[in-house]
C-alpha cells in the first residue's frame, strides 16, 4: 500500500480556521500581557504553534490504522504514565499533573486524552452491531472509567470530564440506544451525591461558588465574578485591544490562558466573540464533515473523538467565562496560552488530517 | 492489517448530522449567554468594572475658621492623615483585620468593633479606623498595598482650638458623625465626616463645614494606584466672626481660673456677647482627634460637670439679684409707693414664721434705695408680701425670666419663674403665701442662668429693650423684646445699683475710679436650690455667689453676669471678676489695654484702696439671709 496523498490534500479549510483562531489568540495574549512582566508571551506561544504544526505533519504521515493497531499498547502506556504522575509527578497549584520532559513540565493527562480517543475509536469500530449492546456500552465505560479515576486522583476534574463526552459521542455514533442512555444518565444522577463526597474541598468550593459567585467575591467566586464583569463591560463593540480595564489592570484571572475569552470579550466586544465562536463552530463542523467523508468507521470515530474533545473544551471554557459553568481549568483550544494544551490540539488535528489524507486510498 | 476495520464504510450519517446540529445549537447557546452579558446587562457590569478600577477617596474640605470680633483667630485647622478602611469587599476586609490591627498598633477588638459598627453602611463607603496616622502607620500602609489592599490614607484638617480651654463651651467641639447623624443628614454626611457636636461648631455647622471633594484614582487588581482621574475639588467651609472680644474673654477666663461657675459679658445695646466663660471646662483639642471612650466617660461622669455650659445651662436661684426685678415690679405696677419705708430689726415675721435678714445688727429704717444698696431682706419681704406672687411673676416673666434668651447656641436652658399657676400645674398644690416671702429675695423655686441675668438686667437698665444675645457677628440688628419701662424707674434702679458699688453698698469693694460701674450682688443658698441630698457634702453647702454689673450708669455699654458656685457671698466671690472685665473694657476703649495678665490676681491700686475702705465688709457681710423659709 503506497500513500499517494501530498500536501495539496491537506485540509486547507481547516488549517485556515486554525490559523485564524491562532492569530486572534496571539493578538489577545499580546494585549493581555504586553504591559506586565509577562510581556512577550505571545512569542512563546508562536513556538508552541510551530512545534504543534511539525508534530501534526509527522503524525499525519503515520497511517492511522497503524496507530489504532497499537491501541492496547498505547492504553497501557497511558495508564502507566497516569500512575507515574501520581507517584513522582510535579505538583503545581495543589495538584499533581506534570511530568518533567525535556526541561518542560507536561500535563500527562493531555496525552491521555489523545490515547483514549484512539482506544475508543478502536473499540467502537470493532462493534459490529447497528445498535450498541449494553455489554459493549459497559465495556466502553470501563475502558474510560479507569483513566478517569486515575486523573481524578491527581486531581484534575477538568481533564477527567473531557473523556466523558468523547465516550458519549462515540457511543452515540456506535448506535447507543435511548433506553441505555437514560439508564446511564439516571445512574449518573444517583452517583452525584457520592461524587460530591469524593471531591476535594477546592473542587467543592468551585462548584458552590459557581452556583452563587456573589457569596464570596474575593475567594473562589472572585474569578467568575471578575470574568463576568470583563465580559459584560465589553459591550457590543468592546473597549478596544489593549484598553480593557479588567484585563489590563489584572482583574481578569489568568487572562492570557483559561480566561482569555473574557479578555477578548472585554476588548473586542460581542462582535469579537461572535467572530471567534463562529470560527470555532466552522472548525467543528469542518471536522464533522471530515468524519462524514472518512474511509471507514474507525477513521470516523477517530475524528469524532477529536471533535468531541475540542468541542467540549470550547463549550466548557466559554460557559465558564460567562459564569454558566464552574471553574474547571479547561483551556480554550488554540486560544489559551499553554504548551501541553496547544500540542494536544495539534496532535489531535494531526489524527484528523491523517484520516482525511487516506480517504481515497484503497 | 487485520480484518477489524476493513471494508466497513457504513457510517451513521444521520447521527453525524445530529452532532452537527448539536454543535450549532451549543454555539448558539453560548452566543446567547454572551449577548445577555454584553448587550443586555452591559451597563450593570460597566458599573462594577468602574468600581473595580476606580478608588474614590474623599478630599476633606477644611472647616471654616472662627474669628473674634476684630478678626483674631480663635479656631483654625492643621493638616493630618486619617487611615481609611475600604469595605467594598467586606469578606476580604474582615479577613485582614488582625493584620491591620497589628500593623497600626491597635487592638483587634477595637478594629473589629469599628468594622462591625459600620456594617449597616453601604459597602462602598470607607470608614476611618484611625484618625491620626503616625509616620509608621503611613509606612505600613504604603508597604502593604499588595497584600492589604483595603487601607487608604485621607488628608484631613483637624481643628486647632485655643490654648487650654479658651472659650471652650461657646465654641463647642467637633467629632465624627454618628451613624444616626448620617442617617438623618439625607446623604450629606458620610462615615468619618467631622461635624459640629456642640456650641458654635454645631450651631453654624452648615456654614463652617464646606463640601468635601473626591480624589479618584485608577487601581489595579492588587490595589496599586496606576492612574488619576479628574478630581472633584472641595469647597472649603466659610470662616465666621464672633462677637467675642479676645481680650475681654482672656481676662474673664483668667479671673475664673480654678473656680466653678460662669461669666457672661454682653453689650446690651446690640445683644453682642463680648465674653462667655464656663468653668470647669474641657480641652476641645481632645475632641479634635477621636476622643477615647474612657476619656469621654470620664468627662461625662465628672461631678464638676465640665461639659456643662454653665453660662446657659446652670439654673440656680438668683438670690438678691432678684430684688432688681422686684423693684421694677413695685415701681412699674405702682402698687406700692416709691416712698414706702420699712423698719428692719434684722428679721420679720410672716404667717407665723420668722424670716431672718442676713445682716446683724439690723439695718434700721430703710427706704427702697437703701434697701437695694444694703440688700435689705426685711424690706423686700414686705414688698413681696404686698405685691403678691402673681404680680412678681408677671413682671419677672415680662422681663425675661423663665424663658430662653434665644442665644445662638444649642442647649440653652430656660430657667424658671414660679407662679401660682405653675405650682398648680406641676405639683398640683396651692401656692403658700410664705413662699412669696422667699420668692421676694430670690430664693425658692426661681431659677436663672447667668446668660439670663446679663440679658434681663441689660434690658431693664436700657429701658426695657431686650436685645437677643448672639455670638455671631452680624450686620443685621438682633431681634429684640420690648417691655417699656418708665424713665423714672430706670433712673431709680440704675441710681440704686450705682450706689451698691459706689455708695458703700454691698459691692463697695469693687468700686472703679472714673467709671460708673453699677451692680447688684446676690448669694444663692445651695441647700434650697440643690436639695438636701447634697447636705452632707460640706463644699456643696457653700453659697453660690452672684454679681451682675454694668457700666456706665445710663445707656450701659456692657453688662456682666458672674456666677461662682460655692463662691460664698456675691460681693466677695463674684463682683471682683466683673470689675476686672469692666476695667479691661474701659482700658480697651482708652487704648491703654496691654495684657490680660494685669487684670487678674493683681488688684488695681484703686481696687485695693476700695477694699481697704470697705474693711468692715466681712464684718458686715452683704446681702441675703442665712436662713430662709425654705431651709426651715
Amino acid at each position: 500500500m503506497r500513500e499517494r496523498s501530498g500536501i495539496r490534500d491537506f485540509d486547507w479549510w481547516m488549517m485556515t480556521l486554525v490559523f485564524a483562531i491562532c492569530g486572534i489568540s496571539l493578538l489577545e495574549i499580546w494585549s493581555a500581557t504586553h504591559a506586565s512582566h509577562l510581556a512577550g508571551m505571545q512569542w512563546r506561544q508562536v513556538l508552541w504553534i510551530v512545534l504543534g504544526l511539525v508534530i501534526m505533519l509527522v503524525l499525519s504521515r503515520v497511517n492511522y490504522h497503524t496507530i489504532l493497531y497499537q491501541a492496547p499498547l498505547l492504553y497501557m502506556i497511558g495508564l502507566a504514565a497516569l500512575v507515574a504522575v501520581l507517584l513522582v509527578g510535579h505538583s503545581r497549584f495543589g495538584a499533581k499533573r506534570w511530568l518533567p520532559v525535556l526541561g518542560e513540565f507536561f500535563q500527562v493527562s493531555e496525552l491521555v486524552k489523545l490515547i483514549i480517543i484512539v482506544v475508543l475509536a478502536r473499540f467502537f469500530s470493532e462493534v459490529r452491531t447497528d445498535r450498541l449492546l449494553l455489554s459493549d456500552l459497559i465495556k466502553a465505560g470501563l475502558l474510560v472509567g479507569v483513566p478517569v479515576g486515575l486523573i481524578l486522583l491527581q486531581p484534575d476534574l477538568g481533564t477527567a470530564m473531557v473523556l466523558v463526552p468523547v465516550a458519549a459521542v462515540g457511543a452515540f455514533l456506535a448506535g447507543l440506544q435511548w433506553k441505555h442512555a437514560l439508564f446511564v444518565v439516571a445512574l449518573g444522577a444517583m452517583l452525584l451525591p457520592v461524587g460530591w463526597h469524593v471531591l476535594k474541598p477546592y473542587q467543592r468550593s468551585r462548584v458552590t461558588t459557581f452556583m452563587r459567585p456573589e457569596d464570596d467575591p474575593r475567594g473562589s467566586g472572585y474569578q467568575i465574578l471578575q470574568s463576568k464583569i470583563a465580559v459584560g463591560e465589553g459591550g457590543f463593540w468592546g473597549k478596544g485591544l489593549g484598553n480593557g480595564s479588567q484585563n489590563q489592570l489584572g482583574f481578569v484571572p489568568v487572562r492570557y490562558s483559561d480566561f482569555i475569552l473574557a479578555a477578548l470579550a472585554e476588548e473586542l466586544g460581542f462582535a469579537g466573540v461572535v467572530i471567534t465562536l463562529a470560527l470555532y463552530m466552522a472548525l467543528l463542523l469542518r471536522l464533522v464533515q471530515n468524519a462524514q467523508h472518512a474511509k471507514d468507521r474507525a477513521g470516523m470515530f477517530l475524528i469524532m473523538g477529536v471533535t468531541a474533545a475540542i468541542g467540549f473544551h470550547v463549550l466548557v471554557n466559554a460557559a465558564m467565562v460567562i459564569g454558566l459553568m464552574p471553574v474547571t481549568g479547561i483551556p480554550l483550544p488554540l486560544m489559551s496560552y499553554g504548551g501541553s494544551a496547544t500540542l494536544f490540539v495539534f496532535l489531535a488535528l494531526g489524527l484528523v488530517m491523517n484520516v482525511r489524507l487516506r480517504r481515497f486510498v484503497n | 492489517m487485520t480484518i477489524w476495520f476493513e471494508n466497513d464504510k457504513k457510517l451513521p450519517q444521520g447521527r453525524l448530522a445530529a452532532v452537527s446540529y448539536g454543535i450549532v445549537g451549543l454555539i448558539g447557546l453560548l452566543l446567547f449567554g454572551f449577548w445577555n452579558l454584553q448587550v443586555l446587562r452591559t451597563s450593570y457590569y460597566a458599573g462594577m468594572a468602574e468600581r473595580n478600577r476606580v478608588r474614590s477617596i474623599p478630599i476633606i474640605a477644611p472647616r471654616g475658621s472662627i474669628l473674634d470680633r476684630s478678626g483674631r483667630v480663635l479656631v483654625d485647622n492643621y493638616p493630618s492623615f486619617s487611615v481609611l478602611l475600604l469595605r467594598d469587599d467586606s469578606k476580604l476586609t474582615a479577613s485582614l483585620l488582625p493584620q491591620i490591627a497589628d500593623g497600626l498598633g491597635m487592638t483587634l477588638s477595637d478594629v473589629q468593633t469599628q468594622f462591625d459598627a459600620a456594617k449597616s453602611l453601604p459597602d462602598f463607603q470607607p470608614i476611618v479606623i484611625k484618625p491620626e496616622a503616625s509616620p509608621a502607620d503611613i509606612a505600613f500602609i504604603e508597604s502593604h498595598r499588595p497584600d492589604i489592599p483595603v487601607l487608604e490614607m485621607m488628608m484631613v484638617h483637624r481643628r486647632r482650638y485655643g490654648e487650654n480651654d479658651f472659650l471652650a463651651h461657646a465654641i463647642g467641639y467637633v467629632g465624627e458623625v454618628s451613624t444616626e447623624d448620617i442617617a438623618a443628614s439625607g446623604g450629606r454626611l458620610r462615615s468619618g465626616d467631622v461635624t459640629g457636636k456642640s456650641g458654635i461648631e454645631k450651631q453654624y455647622n452648615d456654614a463652617l463645614m464646606g463640601t468635601d471633594g473626591l480624589r479618584r484614582s485608577i487601581v489595579n487588581s492588587v490595589g496599586k494606584e496606576v492612574g488619576q482621574l479628574e478630581q472633584q475639588e472641595p469647597t472649603p467651609g466659610k470662616p465666621i466672626r464672633l462677637t467675642i472680644d479676645y481680650d475681654l474673654q482672656s481676662v474673664a477666663e483668667q479671673a475664673m481660673a480654678g473656680k466653678m461657675g460662669a461669666v457672661v459679658a454682653l453689650d446690651p445695646r446690640s445683644g453682642e456677647v463680648l465674653a462667655m466663660v464656663s468653668h470647669p471646662a474641657y480641652n476641645p483639642n481632645d475632641f479634635a482627634v477621636r476622643i477615647p471612650r474612657q476619656e469621654w466617660d470620664q468627662l461625662n461622669d465628672d461631678p464638676t460637670k465640665p461639659l456643662l455650659n454653665r453660662a446657659i445651662q446652670a439654673q440656680l436661684a438668683p438670690g438678691s439679684v432678684f430684688k432688681i426685678f422686684e423693684t421694677t415690679a413695685m415701681l412699674e405696677s405702682k402698687a406700692i409707693s416709691p416712698d414706702f419705708k420699712v423698719f428692719c430689726p434684722g428679721y420679720a415675721t410672716f404667717y407665723g414664721r420668722v424670716f431672718h435678714d442676713a445682716e446683724k445688727p439690723a439695718h434700721g429704717e430703710m427706704d427702697l434705695h437703701d434697701a437695694i444698696v444694703k440688700s435689705c431682706d426685711v424690706y423686700f419681704y414686705n414688698v413681696g408680701q404686698r405685691l403678691g406672687v402673681d404680680r412678681i411673676s408677671y413682671y419677672g416673666t415680662a422681663l425675661g425670666l423663665g424663658r430662653k434668651t434665644g442665644i445662638d447656641l444649642p442647649g440653652e436652658d430656660s430657667g424658671l419663674m414660679p407662679s401660682e399657676a405653675w405650682k398648680e400645674r406641676v405639683f398640683h398644690e396651692k401656692w403658700y403665701p410664705g413662699e412669696t416671702i422667699s420668692l421676694a429675695i430670690g430664693q425658692g423655686a426661681t431659677e436663672v442662668t447667668p446668660m439670663q441675668i446679663a440679658y434681663t438686667i441689660g434690658g431693664i437698665v436700657s429701658g426695657g429693650v431686650f436685645k437677643q444675645p448672639h455670638l455671631l457677628m452680624s450686620d443685621q440688628p438682633a431681634p429684640e423684646v420690648d417691655f417699656p419701662i418708665s424713665e423714672s424707674t430706670v433712673d431709680f434702679i440704675t441710681q440704686a445699683m450705682y450706689g451698691v458699688v459706689n455708695e458703700g453698698g454691698t459691692a463697695a469693694a469693687v468700686k472703679l475710679p472714673g467709671i460708673e460701674f453699677c451692680g447688684k450682688t446676690g448669694t444663692a443658698q445651695v441647700i434650697s436650690t440643690q436639695g438636701k441630698k447634697n447636705a452632707k457634702d460640706k463644699s456643696g453647702l457653700n453659697n453660690h455667689a452672684w454679681f451682675v454689673g454694668f457700666a456706665p450708669r445710663r445707656n450701659a455699654e456692657i453688662v456682666i453676669a458672674v456666677l461662682v458656685q460655692g463662691g460664698g457671698f456675691g460681693a466677695v466671690g463674684a463682683a471682683p471678676i466683673a470689675r476686672d472685665i469692666v476695667k479691661a473694657y474701659y482700658d480697651k476703649k482708652a487704648g491703654t489695654f496691654t495684657n490680660p495678665q494685669e487684670y487678674t490676681g493683681n488688684p488695681q491700686p484703686a481696687a485695693a484702696t476700695a477694699t481697704a475702705q470697705a474693711a468692715p465688709a466681712p464684718a458686715a457681710p452683704p446681702a441675703d439671709p442665712s436662713a430662709s423659709g425654705e431651709t426651715k
